[in-house]
């Protein structure tokens, strides 16, 4: 039933795309950046928060060489494996040569600067709720990082995934403005809403996808299946997590689960980047956890 | 799994009991190295009860919670982590199978968590305030491990 509507509604708006031209990729509109400073400590935060280094760091790296974004790290998925890029401020290898109005629709739209659509394996999906304060920032604080020569490699993608256009149809789809969890009730949730919906985009890990890729929001953080092998990535819904606020805080600053086991696999570099996060941010995520339906 | 059926099918066709099956399913072998890693986590809790604040401090409890660390951190891993024991042939484990692929780098890291065992021996006994620092720098060689050698649950 679901997956038929999903497959009526990609023969719509593929019909509509053939004869319209909806595909096309529209960078972001830049006037609301335009009188924005950028202050480049509170980027830091927005960049660890948002865990662009997670995907963009050279495999294996630790410690500051997370700061050199030369790409690298494989994403498997059913489509294809896609390779994350050299995002380093690199003029030639990396974005060193991009504006700020190129570095936004990247991020919030998903668009490049030659207009082409990305690959939602990189979250602008859930980067699109993100304020324009905080893009703004985060490209102030680009200019602190270093720069690196590593060519970018091209994805190992099959036809027709490796047809960007493609994903234009897919966008029409799954990109939305709506937050999941509509109200928040306390400025605390709306702080952790942000926190989980957007910036540190939880649920492309634990909400699970539907036949086409696409996030199934109506099993919101309610678990899937591990993308890379086996075992299910856990639920997060209070009916199923039951630990309280203070050890969901806990586990986001150290790991350690409430019997004392350590978080593994991807959530681990979750955890590493909450650890560097003020107290108030990961109690803000638990508490957006415990008002999940 | 499917060794599990060969094996299965195998042991059918000599007639063979089903005694003979223990040998292997692994069951030792697992039981032995989940165990240790929940003794690890049992006496972890003890040490992060009190560095919470939710258990009151105890210089003795605490250093016999470490020195447990320690202790498990000698013992002999290759034993317990036979070949074809990993969690894409049998069922029953988050095992994955880089720890035979990258054995080199299971052990160090089996020896890095020895190393911070060691730290936390060495800071029990000096009150709570020492705690904190050294349950963390624990954690972090648990979560090395967990990152690439153990699957999530089912
Ligand atoms: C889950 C992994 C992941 C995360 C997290 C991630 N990215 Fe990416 N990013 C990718 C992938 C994969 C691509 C390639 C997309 C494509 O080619 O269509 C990409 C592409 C990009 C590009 C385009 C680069 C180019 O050469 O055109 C930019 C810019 C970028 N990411 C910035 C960011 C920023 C900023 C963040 C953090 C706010 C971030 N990414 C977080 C995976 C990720
Ligand atoms: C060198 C690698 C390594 C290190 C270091 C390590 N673990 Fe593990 N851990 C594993 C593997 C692999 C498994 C899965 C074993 C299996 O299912 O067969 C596991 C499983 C576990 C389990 C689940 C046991 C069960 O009941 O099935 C707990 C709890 C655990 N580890 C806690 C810890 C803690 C706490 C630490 C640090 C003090 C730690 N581990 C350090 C590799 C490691
Ligand atoms: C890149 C994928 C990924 C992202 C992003 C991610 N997680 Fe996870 N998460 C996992 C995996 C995998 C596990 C299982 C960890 C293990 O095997 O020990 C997990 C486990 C957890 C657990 C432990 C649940 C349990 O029952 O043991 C919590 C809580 C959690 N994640 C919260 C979050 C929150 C909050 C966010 C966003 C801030 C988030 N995760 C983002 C992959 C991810």
């Amino acid at each position: 039933m679901r997956r038929g509507l999903v497959l009526g509604a990609l023969g719509i708006a593929a019909i509509a795309a053939a004869g319209f031209g909806v595909t096309s990729a529209t960078p972001i509109d830049s006037s609301p950046l335009a009188g924005l400073a950028g202050d480049p400590a509170k980027g830091e935060i927005v960049f660890i928060a948002s865990g662009c280094a997670s995907c963009h760091a050279a495999p294996d790296t630790e410690g500051d060489a997370k700061l050199v974004l030369a790409g690298g790290q494989r994403f498997a998925s059913d489509f294809g494996t896609f390779i994350a890029p050299n995002i380093s401020s690199d003029p030639e290898a990396g974005i060193g040569a991009w504006s700020l109005e190129d570095f936004a629709s990247a991020v919030k739209k998903g668009v490049s600067p030659d207009g082409q659509h990305y690959y939602p394996a990189f979250p602008y999906t859930a980067y699109s709720l993100m304020s324009d304060q905080d893009v703004v920032d985060l490209w102030a604080f680009w200019q602190t990082l270093p720069a690196d020569a590593t060519p970018s490699q091209p994805h190992e993608v099959g036809f027709p995934f490796n047809i960007r256009r493609s994903v234009g149809v897919w966008k029409l789809l799954y990109m939305t403005d709506d937050w999941v969890m509509a109200e928040a009730a306390t400025p605390e949730i709306e702080l952790g809403r942000y926190l989980v919906e957007a910036l540190a985009h939880c649920g492309e890990c634990h909400t699970p996808r539907d036949a086409l890729g696409g996030l199934d929001r109506s099993a919101w953080l309610a678990g899937a299946p591990n993308p890379t092998g086996r075992g299910t990535i856990p639920s997060l819904t209070p009916e199923d997590l039951t630990w309280g606020p203070i050890e969901i805080a806990y586990y986001l600053e150290t790991g350690f689960t409430p019997d004392f086991d350590s978080a593994g696999g991807h959530m681990v570099a979750v955890v590493e980047n909450f650890a560097k996060l003020p107290a108030s941010d990961r109690e803000a995520v638990a508490a957006y956890l415990k008002a999940l339906p | 799994m499917k060794k599990h059926l060969a094996a299965a099918v195998a042991f059918a066709a000599l007639g063979c009991g089903t005694a003979a099956m223990a040998q292997t399913d692994f069951s030792a072998e697992l039981k032995a190295r989940q165990g240790q890693f929940r003794i690890m986590a049992i006496n972890l809790g003890i040490l992060g009860g009190m560095a919470q604040g939710k258990t009151e401090y105890n210089a003795e409890a605490a250093q016999a919670a470490a020195d447990t660390l320690v202790a498990i951190s000698m013992v002999q891993q290759t034993p317990m982590w036979p070949a074809g024991s990993d969690n894409m042939s049998i069922d029953g484990t988050r095992a994955q199978p880089t720890i035979w692929e990258q054995n080199d780098d299971f052990l160090s890291k089996w020896g890095d968590f020895g190393t911070a065992a060691k730290a936390i021996q060495a800071a029990a006994a000096g009150g709570v305030e020492g705690l904190g620092p050294v349950m963390g720098q624990v954690g972090g060689t648990c979560s090395a491990c967990h990152d690439t050698h153990r699957a999530p649950a089912n």
